[in-house]
């Protein structure tokens, strides 16, 4: 317990560093000024999202090698944690966007595939609130978390192929080609801060799912122990 | 018995099944009649405007009719218990699976039999001259439609709300098929009609990956 407050506390810290690097800190953009600096929250989002989704493919198929109830558990905390980022990531863009595209949304490859993304892990979560057997539920879900996975670059391929033939607003050039050494430091912590804060809630995320399932086992024991009157009290009598 | 035999005779079962009643079959050509009848009124059917949205329009009527047809799939087995028969029967789980993979395709297949042609009608597009190259768009299609969407109605099947939830599980997964069906077709619906190579090769690539992916997983979808 105390490991983890001190680990809030450490990352709580960062993220309060963080943000004043990105605010105060970094050098001001020359064409975009103020508004380049939803990069340091955006860019960091994306890197976790993709981590947290790739943590959900592993879980997913080490839960079908092992049927260990805890990749499971690590499964659908990570694609909550996923679908998180994924969604600062898709808010923080149109943001971005509409001052320095003119429009909030634009079907680029990127963009679309992380839409689809977003989609994917969405019906992830609702499958699996649909299925009531929890044994069903963490091997169907986990097939369909590999086939979601799977997916993905064929999603950004096909993307690729059929925007390039449009002309597309032009998106910075890359991570660190043309940054300035401050700025890439500053996102280098925010990087730190976001990956801080996702471990800490998916930790989080991951113990509650642990005790729910815990809480569930015990409920179906309890359901089939013979709980009639009769029986407690023929119990209290002897 | 080998898993071809099995299969074979497990398709079989699925056939006859399904054309005693042709109910699923009448039901999802009404329905996918209805989709193109309806686009009609979204846009204006001009000659050159359907050549523009044609391809899409088929394509998506052909994955929500897919999405709907595919749910009595593995549902249907669920009224009288007759899955657990199946797997207690000795037949190893892709069997039972390319089975039922199988008679979808051609369930599908059938369905697009009559709608190309309708549609052509409908749409003043000639597709006469390109009918080989055609076929080989829809086949690919097909196949990837059909794959994706057997297994998620396995999953599906022991949801609540299946009906709901398998085009929510399907159509997401379909987009990389839905993308490179439209463009391959729209690629013959031109004037001077070639076969865009490309988005066949991603539309064979999409067959290969979900099919091998749910060979290596089936036996995880057909157990108890």
């Amino acid at each position: 317990m105390k490991g983890r407050i001190a680990t809030t506390i450490v990352v709580g810290a960062l993220i309060f560093f963080a943000g004043y690097a990105a605010l105060f800190l970094a050098p001001d953009e020359k064409t975009m000024h103020v508004i380049q600096r939803i990069f340091y929250f955006h860019v960091p989002s994306w890197i976790a999202m993709f981590i947290a989704f790739s943590i959900v493919f592993i879980a997913n198929i080490a839960y079908l090698a092992t049927r260990k109830a805890n990749w499971d558990c690590l499964g659908v905390s990570a694609a909550e944690v996923g679908v998180v980022c994924c969604t600062i990531g898709l808010a923080t863009g149109p943001l971005w966007a509409r001052p320095v595209w003119g429009i909030w949304w634009t079907w680029d490859a990127r963009l679309t595939t992380t839409f689809i993304l977003w989609l994917l892990y969405i019906s992830y979560l609702l499958l699996r609130g649909l299925l009531d057997d929890p044994e069903k539920k963490a091997t169907l879900s986990a097939v369909f978390g590999i086939f979601a996975f799977l997916d993905v670059p064929l999603v950004y391929v096909s993307n690729r192929l059929w925007r390039t033939q449009h002309p597309q607003p032009v998106i910075l050039g890359g991570n660190g080609s043309g940054l300035d050494p401050t700025m890439g430091k500053v996102l280098f912590l925010c990087v730190i801060a976001i990956m801080g804060v996702m471990i800490v809630v998916l930790f989080d995320r991951y113990r509650l799912e642990r005790l729910r399932h815990e809480f569930e086992e015990l409920r179906l024991e309890i359901e089939t122990r013979d709980l009639t009157p009769a029986s407690i009290l023929g119990k209290e009598s002897t | 018995m080998t898993t071809t035999r099995a299969a074979a005779i497990l398709l079989a079962k699925e056939l006859r099944l399904e054309f005693r009643t042709r109910e699923l079959l009448s039901a999802t050509i009404v329905f996918s009649l209805v989709i193109v009848v309806l686009f009609s009124f979204a846009f204006d059917p001009t000659a050159a405007e359907s050549r523009r949205y044609g391809p899409g329009l088929l394509w998506i009527s052909f994955l929500f009719a897919g999405s709907l047809m595919l749910n009595p799939s593995f549902a249907r087995e669920q009224s009288n218990d007759t899955l657990d028969a199946l797997r207690m029967a000795p037949v190893s789980p892709f069997a039972i699976l390319s089975a039922k993979m199988l008679a979808n395709f051609i369930f599908m297949s059938l369905v697009e039999l009559v709608l190309v042609p309708v549609f052509g009608v409908l749409y003043n597009v000639s597709l006469g001259g390109v009918a080989g190259r055609l076929i080989l768009v829809l086949v690919l299609g097909t196949i990837g439609l059909t794959v994706t969407g057997t297994v998620f109605s396995a999953i599906s099947s022991h949801a609540r709300m299946r009906e709901l939830l398998l085009p929510l599980l399907l159509l997401p997964i379909l987009t990389p098929l839905l993308i490179a069906a439209v463009e391959a077709t729209a690629s013959l619906l031109v004037d001077q009609p070639e076969l865009d190579r490309t988005w066949v090769a991603l539309l064979a690539g999409f067959d290969v990956v979900f099919l091998t992916a749910s060979w290596l997983l089936c036996d995880y979808l057909i157990e108890e």
